[in-house]
């Protein structure tokens, strides 16, 4: 009944290739972005920025950028926390050389940076697949994280190897930095997610997409209708390292404010993004935000049911909840090994179904 | 089926939030600790949060709390994660009408995280001997305490001891010295600090990384078996300690030789070596054991009542009483805030001025049953690096005891000193920050 789309007509090929075709997506995902923009803006407090939306958006656009790679062209990537790496170290190296540069430039710019790098070892998925590219991806990720650890140059060859966002506005509002209020902070994240995913949705829904997903399917058979696995391939890396860049580039300068190599990038980085992706739903716009919004908000919320609730001792709940939202990922994947996206795609059948199932 | 299990789920979810909200309450002082109880560094940060948690329990069931007014101690639990730590900053610094008075980070990550953000929103951060070396500046850093000793004093305490060992300072030249470390901003702390020193003094100074979180040496002291430094420092913390103290008895490193910063000489890093631990040396700024009249105080009122943070035969213990001296220090600053501003009901910029002003003398630690414990701290405006004083500790693995085996040393200030100038200058400039007068 809510989801029926009979009586939708389209008269236009505009009309049909829109990005939400269906009436009810369109008004859902309109107003749920209104919310966003206009609705929570006035009810953000510094906890609810720092500790679970910003920490949330920034996931989520790290998580489109692996699922790109990963769900869309079917390239397994363990090197997430290392492209993270390159887009928050570029962000660094080019915020404290040319201090006058806009943000939104910086971001772009790391993103870029990070798709230049991401192709360089995208160069190995042409001969190699499956498992042996995650383990070249892997590769990636040490030698990523090593570099940075290594090479004082990256971090402006202060005594600790860490690196610090120096303060930064856009259109005069304080981005970065301590005195940066929540609200900027949380939109000038939110409004790059936005523009970011819908670019990945026209992205995946357009040839370049139908090519990634060609090869994902099965790469022979893609080239004999002809599509270049080079092009393909590449340019999904090329693509999911941009959006990772960009999300390593806030996760630094925007949320964290602050990172050190070995510990903010490391390789449960780039496991947790794929926890995200594959809990979310390989090859869904859509299952990248569930997913997070899973993996962040189930640890912040049981230890808040269990610590300020129930008054657990911290350590017990720490244990109780790295258990809890072990079984709880095993669950959902058990009854549904497709995610949270194929989750909601059922409800949406039920719903049109709703009340007379058959 | 499926449905009606999800959606009962989030139901129960939705419930469940709101439980969080807590009732208004008398004015408390909120003293919120990050601890981590689990993850590779849950066995040292174990003890410290025992230490730290007790000294406040003390506090309220003997005197009331600190001047009449209760303590509040809230946990926090971040895993050594930098990440859970934004979380538990960001959840415990508005707590009740007086908001976090101040925070005692335990990780270098954190501390780095905390800088910045607690600058901003008045809380003072007292990274006891830890965190950002340069941060002492107190005239760019006017909310971050680091005394009483920091790396930089400690790794040129060390050389200072080495010298005297060796028979003089000038015997140095082309001695061999190894570094082991922690391949973090912790672990790499010290090093310019060293090889500053190394070109003072004609050492010869070897870097051997560690990787998080240490467990696997083996290649480490393989290459110290080979080159056969004549003394070996260390910078380790957690699961990383134990590994190296037993693959040094296992190469037969001679542990008199062997000198762990002060976050690698704790009980547990050592016992799990047994007997081959025996001599193995490690800095200090404080007694260990358990007999001072404060841990008589803390088993009396906080143990035999049952409220105890760990087990009573580990009250003592080198990282309890760390977590003890630091709870202390702060006690003593909050207190000290109070009666400057004479208020029960101070705020974080308080703490800051009981901070600054604090004069922990030997009167005062006879007083607060702790004479001789450690040794008199004095913060200025300046500096809030403190002394930088650091002694030596030796094992026994017979007693099973930590005593000390040398006086406190000075540090080498001329080195030190302008380092943490330098340091705290590009801070500066990088942050935009225009360093404060003192007067």
């Amino acid at each position: 009944m809510f989801y029926r789309e009979a009586g939708q007509f389209k008269t236009s090929y505009r009309a049909d290739e829109a990005t939400f075709p269906i009436l009810q997506d369109k008004i859902f995902v309109y107003a749920f972005l209104a919310v966003a923009f206009l609705v929570v803006p006035f009810f953000i407090t510094d906890y609810s920025a720092n500790a679970i939306l910003v920490h949330f958006l920034v996931y989520a656009l790290a998580a489109i950028g692996l699922n790109i790679l990963t769900g869309y062209c079917g390239q397994v990537s363990l090197g997430t926390g290392g492209f993270m790496a390159v887009g928050a170290y570029a962000t660094y190296k080019l915020s404290t050389e040319f201090p006058g540069l806009n943000l939104i430039v910086i971001v772009l710019l790391s993103g870029g940076i990070t798709a230049f790098v991401g192709v360089m070892f995208g160069l190995p998925s042409l001969r190699i697949k499956g498992f042996y590219l995650a383990v070249a991806t892997l590769a990636a990720q040490f030698f990523l994280v090593w570099l940075f650890n290594k090479v004082g140059w990256f971090f402006n060859y202060s005594p600790t190897g860490m690196i610090v966002a120096p303060p930064r506005e856009v259109f005069g509002f304080l981005i970065t930095g301590p005195e940066a209020s929540p609200v900027v902070r949380y939109l000038f994240c939110l409004s790059i997610v936005t523009v970011a995913a819908i670019v990945a949705k026209n992205l995946v829904r357009g040839r370049l997409g139908r090519n990634w997903m060609a090869i994902r399917d099965m790469d022979i058979a893609a080239e004999l209708i002809g599509i270049r696995p080079l092009q393909a391939k590449l340019s999904a890396f090329a693509v999911s390292s941009f959006y990772i860049g960009m999300a390593g580039s806030l996760y630094f300068a925007v949320w964290l404010g602050s990172a050190e190599p070995t510990e903010a990038f490391d390789i449960f980085q780039s496991f947790f993004v794929l926890f995200i992706v594959i809990i979310g739903g390989l090859g869904s716009i859509l299952g990248s935000f569930l997913g997070a919004a899973f993996m962040v908000l189930v640890p912040i919320t049981l230890k808040t049911i269990m610590v300020d609730g129930f008054g657990f001792a911290v350590g017990a709940a720490k244990h109780v909840e790295v258990m809890t939202l072990g079984a709880l990922i095993i669950f959902f994947l058990i009854v549904e090994p497709h995610g949270l996206a194929r989750l909601w795609a059922i409800l949406k059948e039920k719903l049109r179904r709703w009340p007379f199932p058959y | 089926m499926r449905l009606k299990l999800l959606t009962k789920i989030m139901a129960v979810a939705a419930v469940a939030t709101p439980l969080m909200t807590a009732a208004a309450e008398a004015y408390e002082l909120v003293i919120p600790a990050t601890v981590y109880r689990t993850g590779p560094y849950a066995p040292n940060g174990i003890p410290f949060a025992n230490g730290y948690g007790d000294y406040f329990r003390m506090l309220n069931a003997r005197d009331g709390g600190i001047e009449g007014v209760k303590i509040k101690y809230l946990e926090c639990e971040t895993a050594y994660n930098t990440k859970q730590g934004v979380e538990c900053y960001e959840n415990t610094k508005g707590e009740g009408p007086s908001g976090a008075l101040a925070y005692q980070p335990l990780s270098t990550g954190i501390t780095y995280q905390l800088i910045p953000k607690a600058t901003n929103d008045k809380i003072p951060v007292f990274s006891m001997g830890y965190g950002r070396t340069s941060a002492s500046n107190g005239k760019v850093f006017p909310y971050i305490f680091n005394f009483p000793a920091t790396y930089w004093d400690q790794a040129s305490v060390f050389v200072k001891y080495i010298g005297e060992k060796e028979g003089g300072m000038d015997k140095l030249k082309g001695k061999k010295i190894a570094l082991v470390y922690h391949n973090s901003a912790y672990g790499k702390e010290p090093i310019r600090t060293l090889e500053e020193l190394s070109k003072k003094h004609g050492f010869e100074l070897q870097l051997l990384a560690v990787d998080h979180p240490g467990q696997e040496q083996k290649a480490t002291w393989l290459q110290i078996r080979r080159e056969k430094p004549d003394w070996t420092m260390m910078w380790g913390w957690g699961v990383m300690n134990q590994v190296a103290i037993k693959e040094a008895a296992s190469i037969r490193y001679p542990m008199d030789r062997f000198i762990g910063v002060w976050w690698s000489g704790s009980e547990n890093d050592v016992l799990p070596a047994g007997d081959a631990a025996n001599g193995y040396l490690s800095g200090a700024f404080h007694a260990a054991g358990d007999n001072f009249r404060a841990h008589d105080d803390i088993k009396k009122h906080v143990y035999e009542k049952g409220n105890g943070g760990g087990d009573l035969d580990r009250v003592g213990e080198v990282l309890y009483n760390r977590g003890l001296v630091a709870a202390m220090w702060t006690a003593e600053a909050i207190r000290t805030g109070m009666r400057m501003h004479n208020t029960k009901e101070p705020k974080g910029e308080h703490v800051r001025d009981g901070f600054e002003a604090l004069n922990v003398d030997a009167k005062r630690l006879a007083v607060l049953g702790l004479e001789g414990f450690t040794y008199p701290v004095k913060i200025t405006c300046e500096n809030h690096g403190g002394p930088g004083k650091v002694a030596l500790q030796q094992w026994d693995a017979q007693s099973k005891t930590w005593s000390f085996v040398t006086d406190f040393y000075e540090p080498d200030r001329d080195v030190v000193g302008a380092l943490k100038a330098e340091d705290s200058a590009n801070y500066a400039k990088e942050n935009n920050i225009t360093p404060r007068a003192c007067n």
